[in-house]
């Protein structure tokens, strides 16, 4: 399971593409569970980078539990969260991204 | 210190009006990444995990008030809060917006600051001892050769598309605070027979993931042939220096391959070329620039004696923290004063704005409008009468900075690691806030006695873990994250690469094993006085060895 994420060109926000748009959480992220799938968000990828809307663009591995989407790696958890040093920063710091687990 | 004359506030100007067209266009859609990347980075501009991130130049370490002020504002208005002082005596933001950039820089020009050469292939931010031009031990202040140094790599057109980056580092002291065998030139200030000042050069230093301790390739380079030698250093890298392959592309690996014999025969063929042409410093340039590093008109102030002896009685604290964060200075009346960036428990280097602007008014009240950023980040008042102490130091107390722990094992370097950096495969500020807690009595690190540890959150080792005397390397095996711990590095004038001690700990384990060695050294040492670097040069690896891991032998 796959799901994009890249950070945003003007403010450097790390980003992951959601309901055909960039949402700055990773919650709501579309999640690919194939190869068609997983082609079809590289393109939208692509398609944003050549735009210039989003830098660094990446599929990454993410899980799926109860609904919850959890990436694999503890860089890309860190880069969802926040620093782990500093719970007041990132998006671990904003109400709305309480996470689930 | 050094102030801008009409050439230098046009470069920064220029620089700043050409970076931030090109960010405007960026922003716009007219260039590329690709095409913006080498752009952004000549500028400081990273994109890290979370955000992009801007590395400040501090020039050899030194800052006066205003700038720091400006720091702390760009930290307020720009960021998070908060700035993160480097191994590199710089600044790192890591929330700037790329479109804020133009304005920060713009903010940054008018205190005669910038970012340029903080990243790329070329000759970046000269390092100097954090205590020049104070410490006792120097022959001279090395800074106003770190400034020459500046003032001719800057955009220099054969110097900027390096086969990789290029550090200097310069100390004036026997006693090298500066690191300066760890990097790719290294420069000690010294005077020959006829009291003549000039260079011992090192070349070829370096950490990353192949460490190497600088070679002397000169005993003594007289003080007007900086250039034209360090000229002839930087051709011959230039010709020879592998461009193929990227790990092997700093000079270290060049100096290594070819030998140091034939590299300072190259070097020194080069240099016959050069060293009676318009490269030689002529004298009163030299001094013109040193007039700039003239010390602080320091006046007598014999009372400090007195006052410290009272404030000791009165105070334990203030005691312990004169013991370990304030050195002699050259003048008997003043002392050098380390303000700790380490606090128990906190991300070390980092300084909130509040903390920054505190000390730049301490700075301006009481040190004669002088800092430093040291390259172990902490900051330094280098020039404080003693008889100001006790009220530095309360007013350090008030602001959360009076930690009494330099050159103990809570003085910890540690690099972002993984909690910011998108090269990192560990976290490093953890493992340094647990370290830090565990080891939270000063009279258990001051029993300990000098320890320096060092941690980086990747094989890149921006956090000095070769030359720590405890290192640790934070790697990704598995999934996991995993710490490697060396023994036996140094980064003074007698530079060691730490080894290996055996197979790494897990994250929940790193903290224990340090605590093992340190009690094994405690065991082991002949007294109080035998510091841990030189217990272990003395019994080497295998009594730790043994104590980490000899349980896991007999249970195998």
């Amino acid at each position: 399971m796959k799901v994009l994420t890249a950070n945003r060109l003007a403010d450097g926000e790390a980003v992951w593409y959601a309901n055909g748009g960039w949402a700055e959480t990773i919650d709501n992220a579309d999640v690919a569970y194939d190869k068609a799938a997983e082609d079809r968000l590289e393109a939208i990828g692509a398609t944003a980078s050549a735009n210039n809307e989003v830098v660094d663009v990446n599929l990454i591995d993410v899980t799926v539990a109860n609904g919850v989407v959890e990436p694999v790696r503890l860089r890309e958890k860190i880069r969802a969260a926040g620093p782990t040093n500093r719970n007041d920063l990132g998006k671990q710091a904003r109400p709305v991204a309480a996470r689930a687990a | 210190m050094y102030r801008y004359d009409e050439f230098d506030h046009d470069f920064v100007q220029a620089r700043v009006a050409e970076f931030s067209d090109q960010v405007a266009r960026r922003l716009a859609g007219e260039i590329t990444e690709d095409q913006f990347r080498p752009l952004r980075l000549m500028n400081g501009v990273y994109l890290q995990l979370h955000a992009y991130m801007l590395r400040i130049a501090v020039p050899y370490g030194t800052l006066n008030s205003k700038q720091l002020r400006m720091l702390g504002h760009i930290a307020r208005k720009y960021d998070k809060g908060y700035g993160h002082f480097t191994t590199r005596q710089n600044i790192q933001f890591n929330w700037p917006a790329l479109s804020d950039v133009p304005a920060i820089l713009a903010d940054l020009a008018s205190v005669e600051m910038h970012a340029i050469q903080t990243s790329g292939n070329c000759i970046r931010n000269v390092t100097a001892d954090h205590f020049a031009g104070a410490a006792a031990d120097e022959v001279a202040d090395p800074r106003p050769y770190a400034e020459i140094l500046r003032q001719w790599s800057s955009v220099h057109p054969e110097f900027s598309f390096l086969p990789r980056k290029f550090k200097i580092a310069v100390t004036g002291a026997e006693r090298d605070r500066a690191a300066i065998q760890t990097h790719d030139i290294g420069l000690h200030l010294k005077k020959n027979a006829a009291g003549e000042l000039g260079f011992a050069v090192y070349v070829g230093g370096g950490q990353g993931r192949t460490p190497m301790i600088a070679k002397k390739i000169r005993d003594f380079l007289p003080e007007a042939d900086l250039l034209s030698y360090c000229t002839a250093i930087l051709r011959v890298y230039n010709l020879y220096g592998r461009r193929d392959n990227k790990y092997k592309a700093r000079i270290k690996i060049l100096v290594h391959e070819t030998g140091v014999e034939e590299i300072t025969r190259q070097v020194e063929a080069e240099w016959q070329e050069l060293k009676d042409a318009d490269l030689k410093l002529p004298e009163a340039d030299i001094r013109a620039i040193d007039a700039y590093f003239a010390p602080p008109a320091l006046a007598e102030r014999p009372e400090g004696d007195e006052a410290v002896k009272l404030a000791r009685l009165d105070s334990k604290s203030f005691s312990e923290w004169l013991d370990q964060n304030v050195v002699t200075h050259r003048h008997p009346d003043y002392a050098a004063v380390t303000i700790s960036l380490k606090a128990i428990g906190e991300a070390p280097g980092d300084a909130s704005d509040s903390q920054m602007e505190a000390v730049a008014d301490l700075a301006e009240k009481y040190a004669f409008d002088e800092l430093r950023v040291s390259h172990e980040q902490n900051l330094i008042l280098p020039h404080v009468a003693r008889a100001d102490l006790k009220a530095v130091y309360d007013a350090l107390v008030d602001i959360g900075l009076a930690t009494a722990n330099s050159n103990l094992i809570s003085d910890i370097i540690s690099c972002p690691g993984l909690d910011y950096c998108a090269l990192a495969t560990a976290r490093s500020i953890p493992v340094a806030q647990e370290i830090s807690r565990r080891f939270a009595s000063l009279e258990r690190q001051r029993e300990i006695g000098e320890l320096k540890l060092k941690i980086s959150g990747c094989i890149n080792a921006c956090g000095h873990h070769h030359v720590g005397h405890i290192g640790i390397l934070g790697v990704e095996k598995k999934g996991a994250e995993l710490y490697q711990v060396t023994l036996g590095g140094s980064a003074d004038e007698n530079t060691s690469v730490g080894e290996i001690i055996g197979r790494g700990f897990s994250s929940a384990e790193i903290t224990d094993a340090i605590e093992q060695i340190v009690e094994t050294y405690l065991g082991l040492r002949l007294d109080r006085n035998e510091k841990f670097i030189d217990a272990y040069r003395r019994v080497g690896p295998a009594p730790f060895k043994e104590a980490l891991y000899a349980g896991e032998a007999k249970a195998a």
